[in-house]
């Protein structure tokens, strides 16, 4: 189930209000397309980024992937955890396998995206084609 | 390939589907490429035992009183003094040194030879040696009448006792035998390609399925060719179309085992010629997890460029990003510092001897 506690974009991150920060992730479906994840490029903490700005990459055995920011804001805190074990992040995707997190954000941009219903369509949509 | 040939299918592909594998497009085949994880099949295949669906390799039996003379011609290893029963690596080059193909000649009998080639290169191979064979000599085509099976892992002599009783037992490495597997006929061969001890199986297409079903009842783990990547590359073993290609000198490839000092063979002379030592292959451990990829390119620490990048990984069973490139010779010297630049930040790594890791192949 993609939780309704968030929102998401086109390219898989999800963004959730957690205590007046943005928590950043990539959802169930971008790391299950992933595989298994070796490698996360965290971003530096203390810089303002603009939406879609990119902001890091996971790499799998098979792939990498580019991170976008799902919203404008300053990244105060990363996920450190993710240096020596990357695989928290197939794991629990929606929880321990957070990125970065962003303070001062856009709160309309962060309400122009997708919900969960929207994100799962898009899924599905994509799955068709 | 071209998009116009639809990809062909191996006699396991419906089981594939129904074990829920990944699938993808290699060597003009639809192949599995994981079932569950990369990372899963390829630890399995270190600890326990797994089965790789190979059957899209190709297999060409030469045989005749000419095949002994037309085999020697063709290949870099020398083949004169193979026993019956036993197998070896080589190369197929042409005059100019590039590799035509990579494969195993297999022995079985006195005047007949199994070649085992990769399977996007079969046809141009066929049409090879079947230009370049001695008098007196036949080549036939088998591959579509043959089913191959790689049953690897430190625990594959046990669950191959317990598909053919007796027939693990004696059967040294690169040596192979006849068997029977509910009444057909079979070849059990211990070779392979991951770096642990193992089997390939050649059998009839229509055995290929249940005997996959009887291997995964007995406890082998089906594995994909992301786990046969990584764990060729962790083995340091070369793959065709990367490591070796039709357009680089086999001498570059530094597989000095495969390539005979001094018999006669097509290539010869491009691959002993001093142009060809320029560059050498050579295993690189980088500082981090993140991976190198092919095609990256290599410098000193003060930038000068000094080769490429031929497959790059995070290697499981290392714990590290491990790479294989082709580079300078003269800085293919243990501990050498060297940067991989990337589409971002160069990655620092050193040169490192292969393989990355020793599995339990010949044990």
């Amino acid at each position: 189930m993609t939780p309704s506690d968030r929102r998401y974009t086109e390219t898989h991150e999800w963004v959730k209000i957690e205590k007046g920060l943005a928590v950043v992730g990539i959802s169930d479906h971008a790391q299950k397309a992933l595989g298994d994840i070796t490698f996360v490029e965290l971003p530096d903490t203390d810089q303002t980024v603009e939406q879609d700005d990119e902001c890091g990459v996971i790499e799998s055995v098979k792939a990498a992937s580019d991170i976008y920011a799902p919203i404008g804001g300053t990244i105060v805190e990363v996920n450190d955890g993710l240096d020596s074990t990357p695989e928290i992040v197939n794991e629990d995707p929606y929880g321990e396998g957070w990125i970065f997190k962003l303070a001062n954000f856009d709160k309309d941009q962060f309400e122009d995206l997708l919900d969960a219903a929207d994100y799962e369509a898009m899924n599905e949509e994509e799955d068709e084609e | 390939m071209n998009e116009s040939t639809p990809a062909r299918k191996t006699p396991l592909y419906s089981l594939h589907l129904e074990l829920g594998a990944r699938m993808a497009p290699f060597g003009g085949f639809d192949m599995p490429i994981q079932y569950d994880s990369i990372i899963n099949e390829h630890h399995a295949t270190r600890r326990q035992a797994t089965l790789f669906d190979t059957c899209h390799m190709g297999e060409f039996i030469i045989e005749g009183n000419g095949a002994l003379a037309t085999l020697e011609n063709l290949v870099t290893c020398p083949v004169a003094d193979l026993a019956c029963g036993a197998c070896r690596y080589g190369l197929m080059c042409g005059e100019d040194g590039g590799t035509i193909d990579d494969l195993l000649i297999y022995r079985e009998a006195d005047t007949r030879y199994m070649m085992v080639v990769n399977a996007g290169t079969q046809d141009g191979d066929f049409k090879w040696v079947s230009d370049h064979l001695a008098p007196q000599t036949d080549i036939r085509n088998i591959s579509e009448d043959t089913g191959k099976i790689d049953l690897q892992g430190p625990q594959s002599p046990a669950l191959l006792d317990a598909l053919m009783p007796g027939v693990s037992t004696g059967l040294g490495y690169f040596r192979f035998r006849a068997a029977q597997w509910q009444g057909q006929p079979v070849t059990v061969s211990r070779t392979g390609y991951t770096g642990e001890r193992g089997y390939e199986i050649y059998l009839a297409p229509s055995q290929a399925e249940p005997f996959w079903r009887e291997a995964m009842r007995v406890g082998a783990v089906p594995a994909g060719l992301g786990a046969r990547d990584t764990l060729r590359l962790e083995s340091g073993l070369p793959l065709y179309g990367h490591e070796l290609r039709r357009d680089r000198n086999a001498a570059t490839t530094a597989l000095t085992r495969a390539v005979s000092p001094n018999k006669p063979f097509i290539g010869a002379e491009a691959l002993r010629s001093p142009e060809a030592r320029h560059q050498t292959l050579a295993g690189l451990l980088l500082h981090g997890r993140q991976a190198a990829r092919e095609g990256d390119i290599l410098s000193t620490v003060d930038g000068a460029e000094v080769g490429t990048v031929t497959s790059g990984s995070f290697g499981p069973s290392v714990g590290a990003a491990i790479a294989m490139a082709v580079i300078n010779r003269g800085l293919a010297v243990p501990d050498t510092e060297l940067l991989i630049r990337t589409a971002r930040k160069p990655l620092p790594c050193k040169v490192v001897p292969l393989p990355f890791y020793t599995g339990t192949a010949r044990s």
